[in-house]
């Protein structure tokens, strides 16, 4: 009963607020209604007994990629509606509700099919996060160092990226300085 | 109707991931398309970890936290991009990106 009242609550609130986030032309509304539902969507996890991963949900997507997207929101004009694609809406629509459709049934044919058995079934007496720790530390080793790397090269490249004359402070220098950065900015433009 | 079971879950996710996919479609701004491709990873990560629950196998968990890792860096670096992008063209439209040349 309560798990029912939760999902059916959650699924709503989830529903709506990506619905928000697709439609909207402000990008302040999308932002905010996105971090609002990566927010509900955690509550499926808790929900379905992997509280691990709703706490990293919570910590990593309404935590460090929600506070990504605003500092990047802070470079682009958010101010302005967004413009949209003139297409045709009820084409889109229908294409999307069917693949989205056909991949469920690809996927769920072969689960329906068989019995499949649980490769690394859940060990009885332990939380959910000593077993996590436990798989993730044996079996799932390689991979996880793997993803360690991975984001270690994605932090570099976002650095390297984003950086760049970020070793200048503006308020360190005097005005006839950032004059002349600004006179070799605009020679490079006419340049290249 | 009261008894939440698997394929409720499983509605869920595509119920989620047809709206990802409707924004992927009709969005021209990048940061926007960004915001859709988070959705469609998340649709992803409920059935995996619904999945994980009802055939009591954690193969699953582990598989989301794979992707969430994944979402991570794909933002890191497609910001980083997406700066560039602006502080040489002043707009992050995809129209103006139709062309390869630089």
């Amino acid at each position: 009963m309560f798990e029912a009242v939760a999902f059916y609550l959650f699924a709503f609130l989830t529903i709506s607020m990506f619905y928000v986030a697709v439609t909207t032309s402000q990008a302040l509304y999308a932002l905010s209604s996105l971090a609002a539902g990566m927010i509900f969507i955690s509550a499926f996890f808790f929900i379905l007994g992997a509280d691990f991963l709703g706490a990293v949900q919570i910590v990593v997507y309404s935590g460090a990629v929600m506070a990504l997207y605003a500092f990047g929101m802070m470079f682009f004009d958010t101010t302005r509606d967004v413009k949209e694609k003139q297409g045709n809406k009820a084409i889109i629509l229908g294409l999307s509700v069917i693949s989205a459709l056909l991949i469920v049934v690809i996927v769920a044919a072969p689960i329906v099919g068989s019995n499949i058995e649980a490769l690394y079934p859940v060990t009885e007496g332990a939380g959910n996060t000593q077993e996590v720790g436990m798989i993730l530390f044996t079996k799932y080793l390689v991979p996880f160092e793997v993803a360690a790397v991975m984001l270690l090269v994605a932090m570099i490249a976002g650095i390297v990226l984003a950086g760049k004359k970020m070793d200048l402070s503006l308020t360190l220098m005097n005005e006839q300085e950032i004059l002349r950065m600004r006179e070799e900015d605009k020679n490079k433009k006419v340049l290249s | 109707m009261m008894e939440i079971g698997l394929n409720h879950y499983l509605v869920l996710s595509t119920i989620l991931f047809a709206i990802g996919l409707v924004g992927v479609m009709r969005r021209k701004n990048l940061l926007m398309l960004f915001f859709a491709t988070e959705i469609l990873l998340n649709s992803v990560n409920i059935s995996f970890a619904a999945i994980s629950h009802y055939y009591g196998d954690l193969t699953g968990q582990m598989f989301a936290f794979f992707v969430i890792a994944i979402a991570a860096s794909e933002v890191a670096v497609g910001l980083g991009l997406l700066i560039v992008w602006h502080k040489k063209h002043n707009n992050i439209d995809l129209d103006s990106m139709s062309t390869m040349r630089g």
